[in-house]
């Protein structure tokens, strides 16, 4: 791939970049991410990587913009209220940078589907807002060997941690999703929508570290931050021997659909 | 004794402490959210209360964090 002369000015901050460089920025430029959800993690990492230039973007998503979403999901503009996500997220992307080529899947990620969309990309983000969701992807990703980045926020704090096939996976720490009685409800939820935009930030950084291949990803490693202190940490973590996908003796051999409780804020109220 | 809870040093009164009293003692209101690491490795849910700490061991609650957009 030769880059034009555009280009060269486009990406010139990345070539300067002695951690990426030409090369650095044409591997990023053959690289295709899959955002399984263009919400509050998913617009901030969708934004950024079309920016940076990635190839091809694959987008997941099967539901509409609403006045809530636009708090946080910074990809989203009043006008597209009602819009497919998808839909939205697209226009935005093939605005900011024509280099972009942006593939839609306008549906959820369930078991019957999520193998057959990552398996034409080289990492994939998860940018969902339940565990059933966030269980399937890693599931997903294990069996099918793609790494990925698990995103994860509630209030003022985030997390994130980075698979790569191997290393310790998303159920090497949380086993399985919650008691449906210990998630915390709707009206104690909520989250602070720059907390979002940091997290998906990270997690499109790793996935264009991953591409330029140099630094260290946040593999076998969790970061958790809080917002309100400001208060950064990594923990260290070891592959789980008793780990229900990638451990010695694994009872999740296939993938499944969980059922997810659904909340809505307005029904809470009334 | 003295331990570190997620980075930072705590003193306890007491000489035998669980992993579930320890969940108590940082008010941990919901044990379901979180999973424990004790000196790198994870302690299942089930050995909470038979699993007692040791001066300086290194203990993490991680917990469960979904999306924002609706619960989590």
């Amino acid at each position: 791939m030769n880059f034009t002369g555009e280009q060269i000015e486009r990406y010139s901050r990345h070539i300067i970049l002695q951690d990426v460089g030409a090369q650095g920025q044409k591997k990023i430029m053959e690289g295709k991410v899959l955002i399984i959800g263009a919400g509050g993690l998913g617009a901030p990492a969708a934004l950024y990587l079309a920016a940076a230039g990635v190839g091809t973007i694959g987008l997941v998503d099967g539901d509409q913009v609403d006045l809530t979403n636009l708090q946080r999901q910074v990809i989203h503009f009043t006008p597209d209220v009602g819009k497919p996500k998808v839909a939205s997220a697209k226009e935005k992307i093939e605005q900011m940078n024509p280099d972009v080529q942006v593939v839609t899947y306008e549906e959820m990620a369930t078991a019957s589907n999520i193998s057959g969309i990552i398996r034409d990309y080289d990492f994939i983000i998860d940018g969902t807002d339940n565990f059933p969701a966030k269980f399937l992807i890693n599931d997903a990703c294990v069996f099918g060997r793609k790494p990925f980045s698990h995103g994860g926020i509630l209030r003022f704090d985030g997390q994130t941690m980075t698979y790569l096939p191997g290393e310790v996976c998303y159920r090497c720490v949380f086993k399985g999703s919650p008691p449906k009685n210990a998630v915390p409800a709707c009206s104690q939820a909520g989250v602070l929508g720059a907390v979002a935009g940091m997290l998906g930030t990270i997690q499109a950084a790793e996935a264009l570290k991953y591409f330029v291949g140099k630094g260290e990803l946040l593999t076998n490693r969790l970061l958790v931050f809080n917002a309100l202190k400001m208060n950064f940490r990594t923990v260290n973590i070891k592959r789980n021997k008793s780990c229900p996908v990638c451990g010695e003796k694994p009872t999740i051999v296939e993938l499944f659909d969980e059922e997810q409780p659904v909340c809505d804020l307005r029904k809470e109220k009334e | 004794m003295k331990v570190k809870v997620n980075g930072n040093d705590q003193a306890l009164d007491k000489s035998e402490v669980s992993v579930a009293e320890l969940l108590a003692i940082n008010s941990v209101e919901m044990p379901d959210m979180v999973s424990v690491q004790l000196n790198g490795e994870f302690v299942k849910k089930e050995n909470y209360v038979n699993t007692y700490l040791n001066e300086a061991d290194e203990i993490d609650f991680l917990y469960f964090m979904g999306g924002g957009r609706r619960s989590a």
